[in-house]
C-alpha cells in the first residue's frame, strides 16, 4: 500500500474537519462527562425518589406500587406534621435572623476598618469548618451538666442552676436554631458584602448632600441596589436551611420527643434506620413543593429590575 | 468574574482623626460614635462566631478531671494541658484511616468535578451550541437540588452498582453537588477571556481542544483554584451521603467517623471528641487560610453571576 487516491484523503479529511468544526457536535462531546454524571446521579435519582414514594419498598425487599398510600399514611401521621411545623419554624426564624445579622455584619465590614481583610477571613470560619464538627462543638457547649454558657451565666449571677439546652422541646428548638444561625451568618454576610462593594460611594455622597439620614441612605440606596443579590443569597440560604440534616442529627437526632425533627431527619430515620425506604422517599418528595415555592418566590419577587442596571423600568 | 473577584482590598485611608485627607465621607464620623455603632457590635459578632472554635480547641487539651470540675470562669483557660486525647485518637482509633479516606474521596471527587466542569463550562460559554443557554440554566438549577432529597434513591442505586460501603460510592456521588457549582463559576471565568485570543488560535489552525488546554486553561488558573478550593471544602464537609452509603468503621470519612464512632454513650469523652473535631477541621482551615481570596471570590462569584 504505497499510494492512496488523493480524492479519498481529501474526502475523509473534510468529513472529519466538518464534524469537528461543527459547534453543536463539539458542544455535545464536551458536555458528555458532566452531563453523564448529572443525568445518572442527579436527574435519575430525583425521578427514582418520586417513584419510590409511590411504592412500599423496604431495605432488602423490592416494593410494589401502592399509589398514594404513603402520603395518605403521612397525612394522618402526627409526627410528620410536627416535623413540617418544625421545619417551617426552623427555616423562617433562622433565615430572618441570618439575614438581619448577616446584612448588619456586611454593612459593618464594608467600612474602612483596620485589619479588614483579616476580619473578613476569620468571619467566614464557621462556614468553612465541617458543619458536623462544629455541631459537635455546639453539642458540648449545650451539654446539660457542663455547658460553658450555663457556667458563665451562673458566675455572673444571672442563673442559679444549669440550663437544659437540648432536653426540653422549646429549649432544644431554640438551641438548634441558634447553631444554624451561627453557621449561616458568614455566608450571608460575605456574599452581601461583595454586593455592597459594587455600590458607588458617590450615591451616598449625593444623598448626604440632599440631607438623607443614615437610615434613609440604607433604605433608599443600599437596599434597592442589593435586592438582586439578596434574592439569590436568601434562596440558597432558605433552601439549605429547609433541607438541613447535619446539625440536627449530631445534636438531637430529632429529639426530645420529636421536637426538633425536621423533614430531612425524619426521612432519614424512617428510611435508613427504620428501613421503610418508600415512606422516607415520600417525606423527601413532600419537601419538593416547598423548595419550588421558595425558588419561585425569590425569582419573581426579587428578580433583577432593569433600572438597577441603568435601564428603564416598564 | 466580577470586580470583587480581583483579590484587592480597597486602599485604606489613613485613620488618624486629624488627617484631612480621609476617604469619602469618613470625616462625618467621629471616633466615639464609631466605637458604639461599629466596633462594639463587630467585636460581639466576631466573638460569637469564633467562640465555639476556641472552646473546641481548649477542650481538646484538657484532662478529663479538669473538664468536669466546675471552675466558673476559670474554665475558659487550660491549666494542665495534655495531648493524651490527640495521641489516643491518632494511635488507638481508626481516625488516621478516616483522614485518609476523606482525603482520597475529597481529592478524587474534586479533580473529577473540575474536569467535567471545565469541559461543560467551555462548551456552554464558548462553543455556544444550540440550547447552551438553557443547559446553563439547568446546571444552575441542579445546584439547588439538596442532597437530603436524593440520598434514599441514591442509596438504592449505590447498592445495585455494588459500590455500597466503598470510597467509590462517595467519589461518584459527590460530583453531583460539586459539578453545578464549579461549572457555574468557571462559566463566569471563561466569559472574561477575550474571544480574539481564540480566534487567532483558530486561524493558526489550532483545534478546540488545543485552544482549551493551551489558551483558556492557563488564563483561568485563578478560577480553577477558586473552584477547586470550593469543591474541596464542600466535599470535605459532606455528611449525609457518607453517613448513608458507608457502613463499616474503617471506610468512614472524618465527619461520619467522629459522630458515629467517637461518641460513647456511657462516658462522654468530650476531650477526645473535641480533639477529633479540631483535627478534622484543621486541613480545611489551613487550606482556606492560604487561599482566602480565591475562596471568597468563588463564593461571591457563584452567587453574583
Amino acid at each position: 500500500m504505497t499510494s492512496i487516491p488523493s480524492a479519498q484523503i481529501s474526502h475523509s479529511i473534510s468529513w472529519q474537519t466538518r464534524l469537528l468544526g461543527n459547534r453543536n457536535f463539539l458542544g455535545l462531546v464536551f458536555m458528555v462527562p458532566a452531563g453523564a454524571v448529572l443525568l445518572v446521579f442527579l436527574t435519575y435519582p430525583l425521578g427514582l425518589g418520586i417513584w419510590l414514594g409511590l411504592t412500599d419498598v423496604k431495605v432488602g425487599r423490592p416494593g410494589m406500587f401502592v399509589g398514594l398510600e404513603n402520603y395518605i399514611w403521612l397525612f394522618r401521621d402526627k409526627v410528620f406534621w410536627l416535623s413540617v411545623y418544625n421545619t417551617m419554624l426552623y427555616t423562617v426564624v433562622a433565615s430572618i435572623v441570618k439575614f438581619a445579622i448577616g446584612l448588619w455584619l456586611a454593612v459593618l465590614l464594608n467600612r474602612h476598618l483596620p485589619f479588614k481583610a483579616f476580619l473578613r477571613a476569620i468571619v467566614l470560619m464557621p462556614f468553612i469548618v465541617p458543619t458536623v464538627l462544629s455541631a459537635l462543638a455546639f453539642w458540648w457547649i449545650y451539654d446539660s451538666q457542663d455547658s460553658v454558657i450555663s457556667w458563665i451565666l451562673i458566675e455572673m449571677g444571672v442563673l442559679t442552676e444549669t440550663i437544659d439546652f437540648l432536653g426540653q422541646p422549646d429549649n432544644a428548638r431554640a438551641s438548634v436554631i441558634a447553631a444554624n444561625i451561627w453557621r449561616g451568618i458568614p455566608f450571608v454576610a460575605i456574599t452581601l458584602l461583595a454586593g455592597l462593594q459594587t455600590i458607588s460611594p458617590s450615591l451616598y455622597e449625593a444623598a448626604t448632600i440632599d440631607g438623607a439620614s443614615e437610615w434613609q441612605r440604607f433604605r433608599h440606596i443600599t437596599y434597592p441596589l442589593l435586592t438582586p443579590i439578596i434574592a439569590v443569597v436568601m434562596t440558597f440560604s432558605v433552601l439549605f436551611t429547609f433541607t438541613d440534616f447535619q446539625l440536627i442529627w449530631v445534636m438531637t437526632r430529632g429529639g426530645p420527643i420529636n421536637a426538633t425533627h425536621l423533614m430531612a431527619t425524619l426521612s432519614y430515620q424512617r428510611a435508613i434506620i427504620g428501613g421503610s425506604l418508600g415512606e422516607g422517599a415520600a417525606i423527601a418528595t413532600a419537601m419538593i413543593p416547598f423548595l419550588l415555592a421558595a425558588i419561585l418566590f425569590s425569582y419573581f419577587g426579587l428578580q433583577r429590575r432593569k433600572w438597577q442596571q441603568g435601564g428603564r423600568d416598564d | 468574574m466580577t470586580e470583587t473577584a480581583a483579590p484587592k482590598v480597597p486602599v485604606k485611608a489613613p485613620r488618624k482623626a486629624t488627617n484631612p485627607h480621609r476617604e469619602g465621607m469618613d470625616y462625618l464620623e467621629s471616633l466615639p460614635r464609631n466605637v458604639v455603632t461599629v466596633y462594639i457590635p463587630l467585636a460581639i459578632i466576631v466573638f460569637v462566631l469564633l467562640f465555639p472554635f476556641y472552646w473546641m480547641g481548649i477542650t481538646s487539651f484538657k484532662t478529663n478531671e479538669e473538664l468536669h470540675a466546675y471552675r466558673g470562669l476559670a474554665a475558659l483557660w487550660v491549666y494542665e494541658p495534655t495531648i493524651e486525647h490527640i495521641r489516643h485518637l491518632l494511635f488507638e482509633t481508626d481516625y488516621p484511616r478516616w483522614l485518609w479516606n476523606t482525603m482520597f474521596v475529597t481529592i478524587t471527587a474534586t479533580f473529577l468535578s473540575i474536569f467535567c466542569a471545565v469541559c461543560a463550562a467551555y462548551a456552554i460559554e464558548r462553543l455556544r451550541y444550540k440550547g447552551s443557554r438553557s443547559v446553563g440554566m439547568l446546571i444552575f438549577l441542579a445546584s439547588l437540588v439538596p442532597p437530603s432529597i436524593l440520598f434514599i434513591p441514591l442509596s438504592i442505586m449505590v447498592f445495585q452498582l455494588g459500590i455500597f460501603d466503598s470510597n467509590w460510592a462517595l467519589v461518584l456521588t459527590y460530583p453531583t453537588i460539586l459539578i453545578p457549582f464549579c461549572t457555574w463559576l468557571l462559566m463566569g471565568y471563561f466569559r472574561s477571556i477575550p474571544y480574539e485570543l481564540e480566534e487567532c488560535a483558530l486561524i493558526d489552525g489550532a483545534s478546540r481542544l488545543q485552544i482549551l488546554v493551551k489558551i483558556v486553561l492557563p488564563l483561568s488558573v485563578p478560577g480553577l483554584i477558586s473552584a477547586g478550593i470550593f469543591a474541596f471544602t464542600l466535599s470535605w464537609n459532606e455528611f449525609i451521603y457518607a453517613l448513608t452509603f458507608i457502613s463499616s468503621a474503617e471506610n468512614k470519612t472524618v465527619p461520619v467517623g467522629a459522630v458515629t464512632e467517637l461518641i460513647t454513650f456511657d462516658v462522654y469523652n468530650w476531650g477526645g471528641l473535641m480533639a477529633g473535631a479540631m483535627l478534622g477541621s484543621l486541613p480545611v482551615a489551613i487550606l482556606y487560610s492560604f487561599f482566602v481570596e480565591h475562596y471568597v471570590s468563588s463564593m461571591t462569584g457563584a452567587v453574583k453571576e
